[in-house]
């Protein structure tokens, strides 16, 4: 009974923890700016299907990608289990489907104990590549301290989980010898049937059952603090990369986000009937592009949210390749780390923060007198080709060019500002219509060649 | 296309020269190199001569929405004016920004780039490659563009065009999805690098070297630029050639 009174209370703070943190994150999220994002739902859940669920993009680097493999089943997997813990948690039973589905319940805990060894093997692998095997994109100056602290814990959280099952199912199958009338059959596991009697043969009845326990506990309470976890770090991805997936836009890569306000602009410049009575109207310099994660749209910010800082974009960058600053990583993190900023200060009623202090504090009356830029510098924006391949590289499709363009909208728009070479390109667009400054004919190479 | 429009007649397709097509003495040459195959081929083409303006790719990716805008708008105006449905452009940037961008702002063309076409006219047998061409058996590799290869996803059609004139093509370690910038794109060409320990464009020269290949084929005029210095930078531009496909079907077929 007492197990039970626990058990209950546990959850419901750990539930009701993670609540929060999700509706908080959820929020964060919506500080960007609306965006719909058109395109069919087909199309949206095959990339779900493809991408999130069967991983398709990871399979570009195989070794990986297959050891990764086994940690998600297996995650998922353990997810079916967790059904039984609850039951038996609430109700004070054990093991509630061992006798009701018999043979099949036998096929899915050996099952998910088969999974759970490939996961513990490839946990190991993991934490060895990570520390010892120096993986470049690892190493990058954007990865000291806490990102790579959190990288490793993840993975020590996952064995102390694997551990957690593994006492419990071994304890269980010596139990049910002892004591079949509590601890029902569960037929002969795949793993624990030897594991068990390996690791706790011999030991007395009451120790076993204290194992048993342990294990039970352990793995429940990882479940929870890996749930309550999840939020503040980059393994977010496990759960983000499905809505990820299912947002990314559909839209032609090469096709920027057009700028309406700007094209009408050009259009009534021009005479060509755009919405003059529009422009007229606004009094305040518009701004232009994007200075911080309020300019942003909510896609953005979700992107960051699902990085899990793997390095593919930043391995793939040619800036980063040869030695830039830019690191399209870098550009992820610093988006989350800035909304995080912004959504303690929201949190906390930061009044300090407020543009006009006598409205309340929220995401249109927000001024710390910071903004992305103290994140990610010019010379980070500058770097970049828009080749796409971080775009091409993320498994989870995030596309870490569309913040950068934004920004180096601002910079040119709003700031004026931007790279010096880039006013004679600019100037001779803008006069002479054409990329370079040139007094001669577009078709002189034509009348070259005809003699005309 | 003035002219043609003069005469009432309509071309079969207008040729979208582009800024460094038409100024860059390098790829003036591939320009005229695609004109003639047009014309070995029999195809009714126009140009827009002082009438076309740079699409506004350059200088929207550089960040600079309004002069993009006047390009876009002022280049809409003509084509729509002249009634243009198919373009074809020699330049991948023209290409995307034509094909994808423009839409938005109400032009609408059935856009191809030169090696697509190319490789159409191949396939019809309209281009016919001399048996035992020029290129018979040469190591040449492909350098794929960004926004032909990983921004529009045309991997296959430039290598068709390579095929058929019968090189032995020796594929760079990154290439296709995995293809490394030139680093040219985003307006890169018109700046210096920002610090860092290398260009991007020796770094990929390098590894075009690394193939052993004597030709490195291109699709586009940035690509070409950049490539051709890496070669001077690593001192091999005697030894190794960067060729846009349409001057190497036209040396083939001594055109």
């Amino acid at each position: 009974m007492v197990q039970q009174i626990v058990f209950f209370v546990v959850t419901a703070l750990a539930l009701g923890y993670a609540v929060k943190q999700f509706l908080r994150l959820r929020r964060n999220i919506l500080l960007g700016k609306d965006e719909v994002i058109a395109g069919d739902s087909i199309q949206r859940w095959r990339n779900v299907a493809l991408i999130a669920f069967g991983q398709k993009k990871m399979f570009k680097q195989f070794i990986p990608a297959f050891f990764h493999f086994f940690i998600y089943t297996a995650f998922l997997m353990t997810q079916v289990e967790l059904i039984e813990i609850f039951i038996d948690g609430l109700f004070g039973v054990h093991r509630f489907f061992a006798p009701i589905l018999g043979g099949l319940y036998t096929f899915i805990i050996s099952f998910i104990e088969v999974l759970s060894i490939m996961a513990f093997v490839a946990t190991f692998i993991f934490l060895a590549r990570r520390n010892l095997l120096k993986v470049p994109r690892f190493f990058k100056p954007e990865m000291k301290g806490w990102p790579s602290l959190d990288g490793n814990l993840i993975l020590v959280f996952e064995m102390i989980l694997l551990i957690g099952i593994f006492s419990m199912n071994g304890a269980d199958v010596l139990l049910q010898k002892m004591d079949p009338s509590h601890y029902s059959d569960t037929g002969t596991l795949a793993v624990s049937s030897w594991l068990g009697p390996a690791l706790f043969g011999g030991l007395d009845q009451s120790t076993l059952m204290v194992i048993e326990r342990f294990g039970w506990w352990i793995h429940i309470l990882m479940v929870f603090i890996f749930l309550n976890y999840l939020p503040k770090s980059k393994h977010l991805h496990i759960i983000f990369a499905f809505p990820n997936t299912y947002y990314a836009k559909l839209t032609p890569r090469g096709e920027m986000e057009n700028m309406p306000e700007i094209m009408n602009e050009v259009k009534s410049m021009m005479g060509l009937g755009g919405e003059e009575e529009a422009m007229a109207e606004e009094s305040e310099l518009p701004e232009f592009g994007a200075n911080d994660i309020f300019d942003l749209s909510w896609k953005n910010i979700l992107d960051a949210y699902s990085c899990t800082e793997c390095g593919r974009c930043t391995a793939a960058c040619p800036a980063n390749i040869t030695g830039k600053k830019l690191s399209p990583r870098k550009i992820m993190m610093d988006i989350r780390d800035r909304t995080e900023e912004i959504a303690l200060n929201l949190d906390n009623g930061n009044m300090e923060c407020a543009k006009d202090k006598e409205k309340p504090l929220d995401k249109t009356n927000y001024d710390d007198g910071k903004s992305l830029f103290d994140y990610i510098s010019p010379e980070e924006l500058h770097a970049c080709t828009t080749c796409n391949a971080c775009v091409e590289a993320c498994p989870v499709l995030i596309n870490p060019l569309d913040p950068i363009l934004k920004m180096r909208r601002y910079e040119i728009l709003t700031l004026s500002q931007g790279p010096s070479d880039w006013l004679p390109l600019f100037n001779s667009i803008e006069n002479g219509g054409s990329a370079w400054a040139m007094s001669v004919d577009r078709d002189k190479w034509a009348k070259d060649v005809t003699g005309e | 296309m003035a002219e043609m429009s003069a005469e009432g007649k309509e071309p079969e397709i207008l040729f979208w020269v582009g800024c460094a097509g038409s100024f860059d003495s390098r790829a003036q040459k591939v320009t005229i190199a695609f004109c003639k195959i047009l014309n070995a081929v029999g195809i009714e083409f126009a140009i827009l001569g002082n009438e076309e303006q740079c699409t506004g790719d350059p200088a929207r990716r550089a960040g600079n929405e309004f002069i993009f805008q006047m390009m876009a708008l002022q280049n809409i105006e003509t084509l729509n004016m002249y009634k243009v449905k198919k373009i074809v452009a020699a330049c991948p940037h023209c290409f995307n920004t034509l094909k994808n961008e423009y839409p938005a702002l109400g032009g609408n063309y059935e856009v191809v780039h030169h090696t697509q076409l190319l490789q159409e006219l191949i396939n019809q047998g309209r281009i016919k490659m001399e048996a035992g061409g020029s290129f018979k058996g040469k190591k040449i590799t492909y350098h794929d563009s960004c926004y032909m290869g990983r921004v529009n996803g045309v991997y296959e059609a430039p290598r068709g065009v390579l095929e058929a004139l019968d090189g032995d093509l020796v594929e760079m370690k990154r290439s296709r999805t995995n293809g490394l910038c030139c680093g040219a794109g985003g307006a890169q060409m018109w700046k210096e690098d920002e610090p860092g320990d290398k260009r991007i464009n020796i770094e990929r020269a390098e590894e075009a070297i690394g193939t052993g290949a004597e030709i490195v084929a291109v699709n586009c005029p940035f690509c070409m630029t950049m490539l051709s210095d890496g070669m001077k930078a690593a001192e091999k531009q005697d030894d190794i050639m960067v060729y846009d496909l349409s001057e190497m079907i036209v040396m083939t077929n001594k055109w």
